[in-house]
């Protein structure tokens, strides 16, 4: 190729303390290209983008711009270059209007602004109301938003970190047109996944990064979703087939027209919610998280008590007044989304974590706490969860997600359960240990655990569940069975197009 | 270069020790430096300071009469401490229970009531316990703030004092001070050591602290406690009740305190009078956070800064140090320990960059 590329890395690394994120990356995006950054989590890809947007600046190494070597000191650097940024978690002020929130990082005035957002959408089918209110906006609307901020900004790279983890399906669909689009324009586009078929349908170029190499540059349509995992975990992926569940037993879980007004004002109200789980099943919740799962967990878990006690049944008792403990004692466990700070005390030894729950299963003698017990229930959790540790007095907070997700699973699954919830199982968690975790809940099932999954994972969602339901705005649509549902069904309802 | 705190993998057991003597050694160098600035013999500042209090008998026995109320208190509010209910109002129900053991004296000062001593220590421990609890009861209720009702209510515990002491419980034949009648015999706490001022509270105190160490540290309450001050959402998570937390943690604070009063006027003070708010309560906060909410750490830090109280009161009058100046030590201490506190979970690690 004779010109040169738009943004050449070459070389770049960085560590943070003992942890090396980025080494020697050698990196080329050309204009008109979407380019995949592809890599489990953990294999250095918000490092790379931090460095390339100039969030961050490399130990070692050079970024070149149109042939040009530059130093990104900080965003404004990579913007006034072109460079452009989406972030999976979105910077928006939920109390303004869209234009509002945009005139915060564009010069111009409001009724021009609103002009100028209101021809993007057109232009690029970013269609959104610029006096909206943020708040009330979706998800894809307000990922909307924060392209057209970047758009205004006339930039030449456009970096989107993992931009679809967010939407559903059908917003997922017009996503990629927009991108198209502006490829089209001879945008280049940075898109990082950790979805193979989306990177396969959408991109030209992948570099595949793993443990903060890249150790691979394929063009992803002339690969399968196997060999691109396979580049990106190192090794075969592990055979996902489950035996069939057999046919579900007694009722465990009731939740009887579950009503429940929102706390503040962004929160979510839920609205006559039924739901059954048996005995041998596990049931998914979808939906995009926002929409009242939070509050949804915490009225079943105890942490928020039910209006009225017959609201929530468990093991056929009515227990919407009770608290966590007591319906812990009725066989209940659960594995919430937050790891630090809920799931687990970060300041407290792994062996003081297996007490928050596990207390009941012969810890204290008259009050007092039994070492010995303590220590052995955690190092047989360690064992049997496959938890990277150096040990049960090892601090929780100093773990990763993945591997204290796999503790605190652990933990709740030794409490031998008759029902448990499990919400957001694999948030942050890389492929081997996610499987592991999907593979764990299985055998719970077989084993006669009525679970209820909570996702945000479709994939996930299909793999594991024989009943699905999906939540929006507070509202659960009726039970759906997994075999005869598809995901654009799904996606019909976590968008309200179906009730 | 630059400099940053890495987070340790588990808290370091020698930077807990060094942490409170690094502290310390900072403290010295940097009051050297004041006192001398202020025209002062620093040295004989110092020596006044923290060694004089061992240089005699008489003296160390009044370090052990001084630590008595302040290992009590600070073990009491430690425990609330450490499930993040912040009893500021110590000094309130410190007062309100030398209050309510003096009342027994006051009425029978002959001495003929049974079980004078004991009662007056159960009075004493009920009055600083109900006292919190108005916090307790107001936090759990309306939500509001129990830094700010205890902190008030020690206020009011003072005027109520003044008004007694001026009032209903002057002593007749007092020459018209705002002091009670000197107690009887029998309403005295027993000399600890013969020739001294210290008394047995000091025992009470170290019982407190074994009560202290094997709840906060080997039973489940204060494992309870210490989740809801660590993770407040871990605490819910796992069923432990926030508002028993709010009851524990006050209650037992004015427990603590509320017998330290009563060990006070029935110790070295011998009736009610004015100078019974001379500050424990407060200065006891500092212990506890000196000895890093532990409640071995408080015993330790109790003994540090009764030292430097009796030094400090050697140092006023040897050294002609103003009052001013030794309450700055102490608050320099404080604000070394919390800035070697960090080190416990952390380490500082020299960050060189390559020049570009």
């Amino acid at each position: 190729m004779s010109q040169p590329a738009l943004l050449r890395l070459s070389k770049v690394s960085k560590r943070y303390g003992t942890v090396q994120a980025n080494h020697d990356i050698d990196l080329e995006v050309h204009s008109g290209s979407i380019h995949a950054v592809l890599g489990e989590n953990g294999a250095g890809k918000s490092t790379l983008m931090k460095l390339i947007y100039g969030v961050e600046q490399p130990d070692s190494g050079h970024i070149y711009w149109n042939g040009q070597e530059v130093h990104l000191a900080r965003p404004s650097d990579a913007q006034a270059l072109g460079i452009g940024m989406v972030f999976q978690h979105f910077s928006l002020f939920e109390t303004l209007s869209v234009v509002q929130n945009v005139s915060l990082m564009i010069p111009g005035k409001p009724a021009e602004l609103a002009q100028q957002i209101a021809d993007l959408g057109d232009q690029f089918g970013l269609s959104v109301d610029p006096h909206a209110m943020v708040h009330r906006l979706s998800v894809g609307e307000r990922q909307r938003v924060e392209i057209i901020r970047c758009l205004l900004l006339n930039p030449k790279l456009l970096i989107l970190d993992e931009p679809t983890s967010v939407l559903p399906p059908q917003s997922v669909r017009r996503l990629f047109e927009t991108l198209r689009k502006l490829q089209a324009e001879g945008m280049a586009i940075l898109f990082i996944s950790h979805k193979l078929d989306e990177i396969r349908e959408l991109c030209d170029t992948a570099s595949v990064l793993r443990g903060g190499e890249v150790t691979g540059r394929v063009d992803p349509r002339e690969h399968d979703a196997r060999s691109l995992a396979q580049l990106m975990i190192g090794r075969e992926m592990p055979n996902v087939a489950h035996a069939a569940p057999r046919p579900p037993g007694e009722e465990r879980l009731r939740l009887n027209a579950l009503s429940h007004p929102r706390a503040s004002r962004f929160g979510t109200t839920l609205e006559g919610i039924d739901l059954k789980l048996r005995s041998g099943e596990i049931v998914g919740i979808a939906g995009i998280s926002g929409n009242g799962q939070q509050e949804l967990a915490a009225l079943i878990s105890g942490e928020t008590r039910a209006q009225e006690p017959g609201m929530i049944e468990i093991m056929g008792k009515k227990v919407g007044h009770l608290g966590p403990m007591a319906r812990r004692k009725l066989g209940f466990a659960f594995v919430p989304e937050e790891r630090l700070g809920r799931g687990a005390v970060p300041e407290m030894s792994l062996a003081d974590n297996s007490l928050l729950t596990a207390h009941s299963r012969n810890m204290l003698s008259r009050g007092f706490i039994r070492r010995s017990v303590e220590r052995a229930f955690t190092r047989e959790c360690i064992e049997a969860f496959d938890v990277r540790t150096p040990g049960p007095d090892a601090e929780a907070g100093a773990m990763s997600g993945g591997n204290l997700q796999k503790f605190i699973l652990g933990r709740e699954i030794m409490l031998n359960p008759d029902v448990m919830l499990v919400s957001q199982p694999t948030w942050g968690v890389d492929i081997g240990a996610a499987t592991a975790i999907r593979r764990r809940l299985l055998e719970m099932r077989d084993q006669g655990c009525a679970i209820l999954v909570i996702s945000e994972e479709m994939d996930e969602l299909f793999e594991m569940c024989s009943k699905l339901h999906v939540l929006h705005k507070g509202h659960l649509s009726p039970a759906l069975d997994a075999a005869d549902t598809t995901p654009q069904e799904i996606g019909r309802y976590m968008i309200g197009a179906a009730t | 270069m630059k400099l940053r705190l890495i987070r340790r993998d588990s808290a370091s057991r020698i930077a807990m020790f060094t942490a409170p003597v690094l502290a310390l050694v900072l403290t010295c160098l940097a009051s050297l430096i004041l006192f001398a600035a202020l025209g002062k013999d620093a040295g004989a500042a110092l020596h006044a300071l923290l060694l004089k209090p061992f240089l005699s008998w008489y003296s160390f026995s009044e370090v052990l009469l001084k630590m008595a109320p302040l290992l009590l208190i600070a073990q009491g509010l430690a425990i609330g401490f450490r499930a993040n209910v912040f009893n500021i109002g110590a000094e309130g129900q410190f007062i309100v229970g030398a209050l309510c053991a003096s009342a027994l004296p006051v009425y029978y000062p002959d001495g003929d009531f049974p079980m004078m001593l004991p009662a007056m220590i159960a009075f004493g421990a009920l009055g600083g316990t109900v006292y919190a609890l108005i916090a307790a009861a107001l936090r759990t209720r309306f939500g509001a703030s129990e830094i700010l009702v205890t902190l008030m209510l020690a206020l009011i515990a003072v005027q109520i004092l003044n008004y007694l002491l001026l009032g209903p419980w002057k002593d007749p034949r007092g020459f018209n001070f705002p002091q009670t009648v000197m107690f009887p015999d029998n309403a005295m706490l027993p000399i600890l050591f013969d020739g001294t001022r210290t008394n047995i509270s000091l025992l009470f105190a170290l019982l407190a602290s074994v009560f202290a160490y094997l709840m906060m540290q080997h039973h489940f309450r204060g494992y309870q406690l210490r989740t809801a001050g660590l993770a407040p959402r871990a605490a819910l998570y796992a069923g432990f009740s926030a508002p028993r937390m709010v009851w524990l943690g006050l209650g037992l604070g004015g427990l603590a305190a509320g017998i330290a009063g009563a060990s006070e006027v029935a110790g070295p003070l011998g009736q009610l009078q004015r100078s019974v708010t001379s500050g424990y309560g407060y200065a006891a906060i500092i212990v506890a956070y000196v000895g890093g909410l532990n409640p071995l750490g408080i015993i330790a830090s109790s003994f540090l800064i009764s030292v430097i109280y009796i030094g400090g009161d050697s140092a006023t009058v040897s050294a002609g140090l103003p009052v001013a100046a030794v309450e700055v030590f102490q608050g320099l201490l404080l604000f070394f320990y919390l800035l070697t506190f960090t080190l416990i979970r952390f380490r500082i690690e020299f960050d060189r960059k390559v020049p570009a």
